[in-house]
């Protein structure tokens, strides 16, 4: 079988790391006050929304205000999490050295502590990316989504599964940082203290989340209260909803590929380069669907270069192609129904037992044999 | 207050300043912020600024200093600046900036109505609660800013003893608060040394002939380093060094060189030292028995980000060398230019 190591040639996979540092230097040399003028009104543009949607719902008892109300706070909530949060953490500022744009300072407004959530994402998911067994987002520890997870008749729950995560995907964000699975597996203890120290994190984030939106402002509306709390327990749904349908389009639509450990020990900063291309979809859309989507609708040129700011990644977005196409790499894009469509279509497939074994391998997530047998 | 409380949690996670700045920038209640009142040039190279500080604002006490950022090409820059003003003046804080360096420059520039950021005062150069009668100050350039404040503070409080206020300018262009220094009352004796007008640099003739009981006073000294370095040598002769009460104006420059490690390591909190390897941070401070956080080792997961309070690193991937005092860095790609003090 072809692995990751033999996709290129030690010499091509050099030249490979090579492009992809250059275009990073290029961008890096280029950051000033352009990104932060960009992230800034972003940020005005979310704090608008949000006192709007908040104000409206004062009105509530009106159905277009109480409909504004919750679009705007809807909003609010996906620039909040995607475009700001998701990318300000990710360090994509800290080279502005502004406090409010500092990786380790920020909170976003979800569930999940911004602190828990670093460790599993910008550390453990993305130094790890598709790699089986490491990268606790394959599946996110409850779906079967790789034909390398092996079946169990638990899976057959997967559509089910993957429908409740998506409503409470805020939650399940959270949660996820718990590595529910690893405990019931016995791989790991309740009583860890790395886990007590994220469950320490998690009451006070939550406590204060939930009382704003369900109990301090629906009060404060007075008779409105029980429109107040639908109007925001729909605000946090929308970005629920949306929040994991650009997330799952980024990793788990077909032909993306995962990787054993053993295929990525000792990598090149090329092949790690080649890994993340590889293991990661885009969507396709127009200038608002990628603000919206914070940019993840290019998830690969995030995952080659997370910490750099995210309105960057459509300008080079053609250059990582082009290079992709000049090595012969796949550059798996689409729009978001095609994207959704084939997430969905892995939801269900891998609920199933593995068919008995064909003579040529599954085509879903191997499309690293299709390549190797094409060339 | 009740009230802060509750829009602080109806504001969660972002707090209500965040909220607040964007109606005007001097609205933030927890943040300290300066607003530009009026603006002077007092010499060709200068500018002093009067400020009026937000609402956090504790106030000072004379000769200590206050952190001023302003972003600069998308980026926040701080810097370090004594006070001029008396500090019993509440809710006006001025400062006066000699033009050298980046944010130096920048502030050059400013205009009433711009808002810059402010830390609060800190510093140990300050006067002691009981105001000495005799006190001798000496100081050179811009380094006259927190003496000037120190007088300005004797002032106001109708300090009546001896002072004797020895200041070093290039030559009379430049001498700052001139006016103020011309006015002062009898008990302060101001003399003025221009440096690049015949009267040399500080010596003990100097002092004999400006303080002539210099030894029995306290002398508080602020200016350009050969000119500390010219006081402590005099004083240190004497035995008198123990008098000296001494702010380092501009903290001297490090040398970089990025093919010879040298320099000394230090974690503070954990008080270990160890000298530099050239290898990133990360990896110094593991082999010498300590286990920072971490993730990614290759810089793209800011686990290992800690504040560096002191010195310089090289950032291994962009090259880039941080100089400034408390910054925020990535131990795992960051490696030490010299002396390096890591708050960890
Ligand atoms: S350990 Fe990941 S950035 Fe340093």
């Amino acid at each position: 079988m072809t692995g990751l190591q033999d996709r290129l040639t030690p010499e091509q996979i050099e030249a490979f790391g090579r492009e992809m540092d250059a275009i990073r230097q290029r961008i890096v040399a280029d950051l000033g006050q352009d990104d932060v003028d960009y992230i800034m009104n972003v940020i005005r543009t979310q704090r608008g929304l949000e006192v709007a949607g908040r104000a409206l719902l004062f009105a509530g008892f009106f159905p277009p205000a109480w409909l504004a109300g919750v679009g705007a706070l809807s909003l609010a909530k996906i620039l909040d999490n995607m475009e700001i949060g998701h990318n300000v953490m990710h360090g994509q500022y800290d080279w502005t050295r502004i406090p409010e744009l500092s990786s380790q300072k920020f909170e976003w407004d979800t569930m999940a502590p911004a602190e828990n959530w670093r460790h599993s994402h910008n550390y453990i998911h993305h130094t790890f990316t598709n790699v089986l067994d490491k990268d606790r987002d394959i599946g996110y520890g409850i779906l079967r989504i790789d034909p390398a997870q092996k079946w169990h008749p638990y899976y057959l729950g997967n559509p089910v599964y993957a429908t409740v995560l998506a409503f409470i995907f805020q939650w399940g964000v959270m949660l996820h940082d718990l590595e529910f699975d690893r405990i019931v597996r016995g791989e790991r203890k309740w009583s860890d203290p790395e886990l007590k120290q994220m469950r320490a994190r998690m009451a006070p984030k939550a406590v204060k989340q939930v009382g704003k939106d369900y109990v301090l402002f629906p009060l404060l509306t007075g008779p409105l209260a029980p429109l107040t709390f639908l109007g925001n327990a729909t605000a946090n749904l929308t970005r629920n909803l949306w929040a994991f349908a650009i997330i799952f389009c980024g990793h788990f639509p077909s032909d993306v590929e995962s990787f054993t450990e053993e295929e990525t020990e000792n990598e090149s900063r090329g092949q790690w380069y080649l890994r993340q291309i590889l293991g990661s979809a885009n969507i396709t859309g127009g200038p608002l669907f990628h603000i919206l989507s914070g940019n993840l609708s290019h998830q690969i040129e995030h995952h080659l270069f997370p910490d750099i700011p995210a309105r960057r990644y459509p300008q080079i977005a053609a250059e990582v192609r082009a290079i992709c196409e000049k090595y012969g790499l796949p550059y798996n894009t689409g729009p978001l129904r095609k994207q959704l469509w084939s997430v969905a279509k892995k939801i269900v497939k891998f609920a199933l037992p593995p068919k008995p074994q064909r003579s040529a391998p599954e085509p879903d997530t191997l499309a690293r044999d299709k390549v190797s047998r094409a060339a | 207050m009740r009230l802060a409380a509750l829009a602080e949690a109806l504001l969660t996670p972002h707090g209500i300043d965040r909220y607040l700045e964007l109606v005007h920038p001097m609205l933030v209640r927890r943040e300290l912020r300066g607003e530009v009142t009026a603006v002077e040039h007092q010499t060709a190279d200068t500018v002093t600024l009067t400020l009026r500080p937000s609402s956090a604002w504790r106030g000072f006490q004379a000769g200590q200093y206050v952190r001023v950022s302003v972003d600069i090409d998308g980026v926040r820059r701080t810097r370090c600046y004594s006070p001029a003003g008396s500090q019993h003046r509440a809710g006006q804080l001025e400062l006066t900036i000699k033009e050298q360096g980046l944010v130096s420059g920048h502030l050059q520039r400013m205009r009433p109505g711009q808002v810059v950021g402010l830390s609060q005062a800190d510093g140990a150069f300050t006067l002691p609660g009981r105001r000495p009668k005799r006190l001798l100050m000496i100081s050179g350039g811009s380094g006259i800013t927190p003496l000037m404040a120190m007088l300005r503070t004797l002032a106001d409080e109708g300090h009546d003893g001896e002072v004797v206020f020895l200041h070093y300018a290039n030559t009379p262009a430049d001498l700052l608060y001139a006016g103020e220094l011309a006015r002062q009352a009898p008990n302060v004796r101001v003399v003025t040394a221009y440096t690049h007008a015949g009267d040399g640099f500080f010596s003990r003739k100097h002092l004999v002939a400006a303080a002539p009981w210099y030894a029995d006073a306290p002398a508080y000294v602020c200016g350009p380093a050969p000119l500390m370095d010219a006081v402590r040598a005099v004083y240190d002769r004497e035995k008198l060094g123990a008098q000296l009460i001494t702010e380092e104006f501009t903290p001297p420059e490090l040398v970089i060189d990025e093919t010879a490690a040298e320099g000394t390591v230090r974690f503070a909190h954990s008080g270990v030292e160890f000298p530099n390897s050239g290898r990133p941070l990360l990896e110094q401070a593991e082999e010498a028995g300590l286990s920072p956080e971490h993730g990614c080792r290759m810089g793209i997961c800011f686990s290992c980000t800690k504040v560096k309070a002191r010195g310089r690193v090289r950032n291994a991937k962009s090259g880039e060398v941080s100089g400034e005092d408390n910054e925020e860095i990535q131990l795992c790609i960051s490696v030490p230019a010299g002396d390096v003090e890591i708050d960890a």
